[in-house]
C-alpha cells in the first residue's frame, strides 16, 4: 500500500507515521501548563476583561462591548442541518492563556515556556527558527514557512519576524498589532465581517482574545508562506480568534492555518472569524487544514466549529483563493466566502470536507459577483462515512451590474457505509444575462469497480476506500500547498480509519 | 356567475374568507383538520425558507387583486386531442359546457357529491396525501385548500382508460378567487392521462391528489394561461406504488405570480417519475416558481426534474428543487436540471437545487445553468440566412424542447409545441 501511494505523492515514512497511530486522534494528548483563566461565563465585565488584558487602546472595547449588545439580541441560528445539544454560553470560559505568557510575556522565543515549545514540536509545527537561522542546511526549494502560534486564547510566538520586517511585511498577533499599529487595526477590522455580521461572528467581536495580524504592503511579494497553528489546550474554554489580513495593491501572499485540540469529553466551542481585504491586482491564498478533535465514535466530546471567514476584492483583478481539508470538528458551519467586487477579481474555493462518525459538517462558500468579469469557481469534494451528515451550502450571485461574470460549480459527495447523509444545497441568484453559471453535483458511493481494482492487487479494503478517496479529492489536494497537501493526504486516510467492514 | 360564492367578503383573515363547505361527517373532520393545521402553520410569508424567492402575499391577501380577462384568438388547448372535456368557470364546474362525466374505465364523481356521501372510498385519499406533503416543508395554502374547496373531481380508474380527460378552468370574473381540489385514485395496472388547461381564476388555487397503484401509470399535461394579471399556486401531491410511473409535465406562460409544487413519494420499488416544466416568462411584472419535492422511500426508483426558463423584460424564474433518499431507498436513481435562458439584463433566475442523501448505493445528480442566448449559435444560423429574430425564437424553441420530450405522447408534445412557437412574439 506504501509503495501504492508514495507514487502519489506521499512520502512512505508520512504514511507510516500516520499508520502507527492505528486510527486514534494524533493530536488528542494535552500540555499540562498552568493555565491562567477569566471567570467563568460572559458578562460585560469578561468584555472588558479580555481588553484590559490584551492592553487595548479605547476604542476597541467600545467596538467589543457594541457587538456584546448586539449579540445578546441576537438568536442562534438554527438553519444549517446540524444537531447538537443547545449550547451555554455562560459555562465557557472566555479567556485562558498559560500562566508563563501572562506577567512578564516572554521577549523572545527562547523566553518562551518550554512546555509550550515542546506541544507544538509534537504537533510538527516548527517554532523554533534559531535551527535555520544558525546556518543548518536548507535543501534547496524547500520553502521557509514564518508561524504564529495560538495557544488557547493568547499567541505563544512568530516565527521568522526579522526576515518578515525587512520585507515590510507586518505579521503578529493581532493583540500586538493594537499596540504596534493601531491605526491599520482600526481601519480594517470589521469592514469586511461586520461586528454584528451573524451570531457567531458577533460573539467573536466581543470577546476575541487575540489571532493573526498581516499586512503586505504595496508591491510586496511575501518571501515566505505564512502559517499559524491553532491550539485549544484547557478544559471548558472558548476559542475566539481573529485574523485579518491585509493585501495592498499588487502584494501576495499564501497563509497556512492549522488547528487542533485535545481528546476531552466535554464539547468545546470554537467561533473565529476571519477578514481578508484584497486591493488592486493584489493575491490571497488561504489554505486552511482544520483538525480539530471531532469527538469520538459515539459524539462525545470534539469542538464545535463555528467559523466566519469572509475575502473582500475591493480592488480590479484582486484575487482570492480559500483551500480548506476539513476533517476534524464535531460539528463544522463554515463558509468561506469572496466578495468580488473589483472588475476582473476571482475567487475560487477548494474544499474537502470529510465526516466521519458522529461528525456533522455543514460548510461551502459564497460568491458574490458584484463587479464586471469577476470569476469564480467552486470545487467542493465531501465524503461522508459511519453516521456523519456532510452538508454543502453555497452561494452564487450574480449582480445586476456583474457584466460577463462567470461561475462554475461543482459540488461531488461520496458515500461510504449506508448509515451517513451526504446534502447539497445551493443557492443560484442570477440577475444579468451576461453572467454565466453553471453547477454541477453529484452523490454517489465508493465505486465498486475501484475498490475491486485496487483489492485485486493486494490492498486491504480499508487502503483501497482510502487510495479511491484521495482520488477523488486530488483536484482539491493540488490546489493546497506542497507541504500542508501531503499533511493532508494523509489525514484523509487517517480521517475515515473504521469506516468500512 | 357569481364568483363571491363561498367566500366572507368582511373577513380579515384567510381563513375566515373562505366558507368552509358542509358535507359528511368523515369529509367535515378532514376539512376541520386541514383548517386547524392551516391555522397553526399560518399564512406563509416572504420570511419563510421555501418561500425564499417568491412573495406570497398576492396569494394570501384579501380580498384578492383584480386580474383582467386576456382574450385571444385562440383555440382552447388540446382541441385536436380525442378527449373528455370537463369545464370549471371561476372554479366552479360548468357542467352545460362540459362532456357527460362518463370515461371508459374510469367512474367521475364531483368532490360536491363524493364528500355528501356517508360511505366513499375517498374517505381514505382526501386531504391525506396532502397532509402527508406537509412534512418537513409545510404547505399552508394546501392545507387551505383541503379545508375549503368546495369544488373538484373525484376519479378512480380501474382500467387502461383509452381517453385522456381534459380539465379546462376559464377565468370569467375579474375578481374571482377560486379553490378546486382534484383527487385521483388510479388501481393497480390501471393507466390514465389528465389534461388541465387555463388560468381558472383571477386567483386560482389548486390541489391535485394523485395515488398510482402498483404497475400503474398516470401521465398528466397541463398549460396553465396566459392571462397576464392572474395569479396561481398549485400542489401536486402523488403517491407512487411498486413499478409505478408518473409522469408530469406544466407549462407555464405569463401570470404575475404563479407557484408549482410537485410533492412526491415513491412507496414501492421500481417506479419511475417525472416532474418537468416549460416557463416563458415576458415582462417585469411576471414571476414563475416550481418548487418539487421527491422522496424516495424505496428500492431502485428512478426519478427526474426537468425545469427549463425562457426569462425576458424583466421577468424572474425560480427553481426550488430536493430530492430527499432515505436510508433505506438504495439503487436509487435522482435527476435534476433546472436551466435559467435570460433573453435580456433585466431578468433573473434564481435556483435552489437540493439533494439530501441518507443511503449510499445511489446516483444523484444536479444541474444548474444560466446565461444567455449562446451567440455563436445566432452567428451561425444568421449566416445560413436566416434573420436574426427568427434565429433567436429557434434556439428558445430547442432550449425548451428539452422539457416538452419528457411528454411520452406525440400528439400531445407536438400541441405544446405549435402553441409555444405561436407565442414566440407576441404576449
Amino acid at each position: 500500500m506504501t509503495d501504492m501511494i508514495a507514487k502519489d505523492g506521499v512520502e512512505a515514512e508520512t504514511v507510516e507515521a500516520v499508520k502507527s497511530l492505528s486510527g486514534k486522534y494524533k493530536y488528542g494528548f494535552s500540555t499540562d501548563v498552568e493555565i491562567e483563566y477569566a471567570p467563568l461565563g460572559l458578562s460585560e465585565d469578561i468584555v472588558r476583561l479580555i481588553s484590559e488584558k490584551n492592553d487595548e487602546p479605547e476604542w476597541m472595547l467600545e467596538w467589543r462591548l457594541q457587538a456584546f449588545e448586539r449579540w445578546k439580541q441576537m438568536k442562534e441560528p438554527d438553519w444549517a442541518m446540524v444537531d447538537y445539544p443547545k449550547i451555554d454560553f455562560q459555562d465557557i470560559y472566555y479567556y485562558a492563556r498559560p500562566k508563563s505568557m501572562s506577567e512578564d510575556k516572554p521577549k523572545s522565543l527562547d523566553e518562551v515556556d518550554p512546555k509550550l515549545l515542546e506541544t507544538y514540536e509534537k504537533l510538527g509545527i516548527p517554532l523554533k527558527e534559531q535551527a535555520l537561522l544558525a546556518g543548518v542546511e536548507v535543501p534547496d526549494g524547500d520553502r521557509k514557512v514564518a508561524v504564529d502560534a495560538v495557544f488557547d486564547s493568547v499567541s505563544v510566538g512568530t516565527t521568522f519576524q526579522k526576515e518578515l520586517k525587512n520585507a515590510g511585511v507586518i505579521f503578529m498577533s493581532i493583540s500586538e498589532a493594537l499596540k504596534e499599529h493601531p491605526d491599520l487595526v482600526k481601519k480594517y477590522i470589521g469592514s469586511v465581517v461586520p461586528q454584528s455580521d451573524n451570531f457567531y461572528a458577533t460573539l467573536n467581536s466581543a470577546v476575541f482574545s487575540d489571532g493573526s495580524f498581516v499586512y503586505i504592503p504595496e508591491g510586496v511579494k511575501c518571501p515566505m508562506e505564512l502559517s499559524t497553528y491553532f491550539r485549544i489546550n484547557a478544559e471548558n474554554t472558548g476559542q475566539f480568534e481573529r485574523t485579518l489580513i491585509i493585501a495592498e495593491k499588487g502584494s501576495s501572499v499564501s497563509y497556512l492555518e492549522g488547528c487542533t485540540a485535545p481528546q476531552r469529553d466535554v464539547a468545546q466551542l470554537h467561533a473565529a472569524v476571519v477578514e481578508l481585504v484584497i486591493q488592486e491586482d493584489a493575491e490571497i491564498k488561504y489554505s486552511t487544514v482544520q483538525n480539530w478533535y471531532p469527538g469520538d465514535e459515539n459524539g462525545k466530546g470534539g469542538i464545535y466549529n463555528f467559523v466566519t471567514k469572509r475575502a473582500d476584492c475591493r480592488g480590479d483583478r484582486a484575487k482570492v483563493m480559500w483551500t480548506q481539508v476539513e476533517t476534524g470538528s464535531a460539528v463544522t458551519w463554515k463558509y468561506p466566502s469572496c466578495i468580488l467586487r473589483g472588475n476582473e477579481s476571482q475567487g475560487e474555493f477548494y474544499s474537502i470536507a470529510i465526516a466521519n462518525n458522529m461528525q456533522q459538517a455543514d460548510t461551502g462558500t459564497k460568491m458574490i459577483h458584484l463587479g464586471k468579469n469577476t470569476k469564480s469557481r467552486i470545487v467542493s469534494k465531501g465524503i461522508s462515512a459511519g453516521k456523519a451528515q456532510n452538508t454543502y451550502r453555497g452561494l452564487v450571485s450574480m449582480h445586476p451590474k456583474a457584466e460577463n461574470a462567470r461561475n462554475y460549480t461543482q459540488c461531488d459527495s461520496l458515500l461510504i457505509g449506508d448509515k451517513c447523509g451526504a446534502h447539497t444545497v445551493p443557492y443560484i441568484e442570477v440577475k444579468n444575462n451576461t453572467a454565466r453559471v453553471e453547477h454541477e453535483a453529484t452523490t454517489s458511493k465508493v465505486d465498486d469497480d475501484q475498490l475491486f481494482y485496487c483489492r485485486q492487487r493486494g490492498m486491504d479494503e480499508e487502503e483501497a476506500v482510502a487510495l479511491v478517496v484521495n482520488g477523488f479529492c486530488k483536484e482539491v489536494l493540488q490546489a493546497l500547498p506542497m507541504e500542508f497537501a501531503m499533511e493532508a493526504q494523509a489525514l484523509v486516510a487517517i480521517s475515515l480509519e473504521g469506516s468500512v467492514g | 356567475m357569481n364568483s363571491l360564492i363561498g367566500k366572507n367578503e368582511i373577513s380579515d383573515t384567510l381563513a375566515d374568507f373562505f366558507i368552509q363547505p358542509n358535507g359528511a361527517t368523515w369529509a367535515n373532520n378532514i376539512r376541520s383538520e386541514a383548517l386547524v393545521a392551516f391555522n397553526d402553520f399560518g399564512v406563509p410569508t416572504k420570511r419563510d425558507e421555501y418561500w425564499k424567492y417568491t412573495n406570497p402575499q398576492k396569494l394570501t391577501m384579501i380580498p384578492t387583486e383584480p386580474a383582467a380577462l386576456f382574450s385571444n384568438d385562440e383555440p382552447p388547448m388540446f382541441e385536436s386531442i380525442d378527449r373528455v372535456k370537463i369545464v370549471f368557470v371561476d372554479g366552479i364546474l360548468d357542467l352545460s359546457q362540459s362532456d357527460d362525466l362518463i370515461l371508459e374505465g374510469a367512474t367521475i364523481e364531483t368532490l360536491v357529491d363524493a364528500t355528501s356521501k356517508d360511505i366513499h372510498w375517498a374517505k381514505d385519499l382526501f386531504g391525506s396525501l396532502e397532509k402527508n406533503g406537509q412534512k418537513p416543508v409545510k404547505r399552508p395554502l394546501a392545507a387551505l385548500n383541503t379545508a375549503m374547496a368546495a369544488e373538484g373531481l373525484v376519479i378512480r380508474i380501474t382500467d387502461k382508460c383509452k381517453k385522456p380527460l381534459a380539465i379546462r378552468y376559464i377565468h370569467n370574473s375579474e375578481t374571482s378567487d377560486a379553490l378546486v381540489h382534484n383527487i385521483i385514485k388510479i388501481e393497480s395496472n390501471a393507466q390514465f392521462t389528465l389534461l388541465e388547461s387555463g388560468a381558472g381564476a383571477a386567483r386560482f388555487n389548486s390541489v391535485l391528489e394523485v395515488d398510482v397503484a402498483d404497475n400503474a401509470d398516470f401521465h398528466h399535461v397541463r398549460t396553465q394561461g396566459r392571462d397576464h394579471e392572474r395569479k396561481t399556486v398549485t400542489h401536486i401531491f402523488g403517491r407512487l406504488g411498486k413499478e409505478s410511473i408518473f409522469k408530469s409535465f406544466t407549462m407555464t406562460v405569463n401570470g404575475t405570480l404563479t407557484r408549482n409544487d410537485a410533492v412526491l413519494e415513491f412507496t414501492g420499488d421500481n417506479a419511475r417519475a417525472t416532474v418537468a416544466g416549460a416557463t416563458a416568462g415576458d415582462g417585469e411584472s411576471f414571476h414563475h416558481d416550481d418548487t418539487v419535492f421527491i422522496t424516495h422511500d424505496a428500492v431502485n426508483c428512478e426519478s427526474r426534474q426537468v425545469f427549463k426558463k425562457v426569462l425576458r423584460n424583466g421577468a424572474t424564474g425560480v427553481f426550488q428543487g430536493k430530492i430527499l433518499v432515505k436510508a433505506d431507498a438504495q439503487k436509487t436513481d435522482g435527476y435534476q436540471i433546472s436551466q435559467g435562458l435570460l433573453l435580456d439584463d433585466n431578468s433573473n433566475f434564481l435556483a435552489k437545487p437540493e439533494l439530501e442523501i441518507y443511503a449510499d448505493d445511489v446516483a444523484c445528480s444536479h444541474g444548474s445553468t444560466v446565461g444567455a442566448i449562446d451567440e455563436d449559435a445566432i452567428f451561425y444560423l444568421v449566416s445560413r440566412g436566416v434573420p436574426r429574430k427568427q434565429a433567436q425564437d429557434m434556439l428558445v424553441l430547442a432550449f425548451l424542447a428539452e422539457a416538452i420530450d419528457e411528454i411520452d405522447s406525440n400528439d400531445l408534445a407536438d400541441d405544446i409545441n405549435d402553441r409555444l412557437a405561436a407565442w414566440m412574439n407576441r404576449r
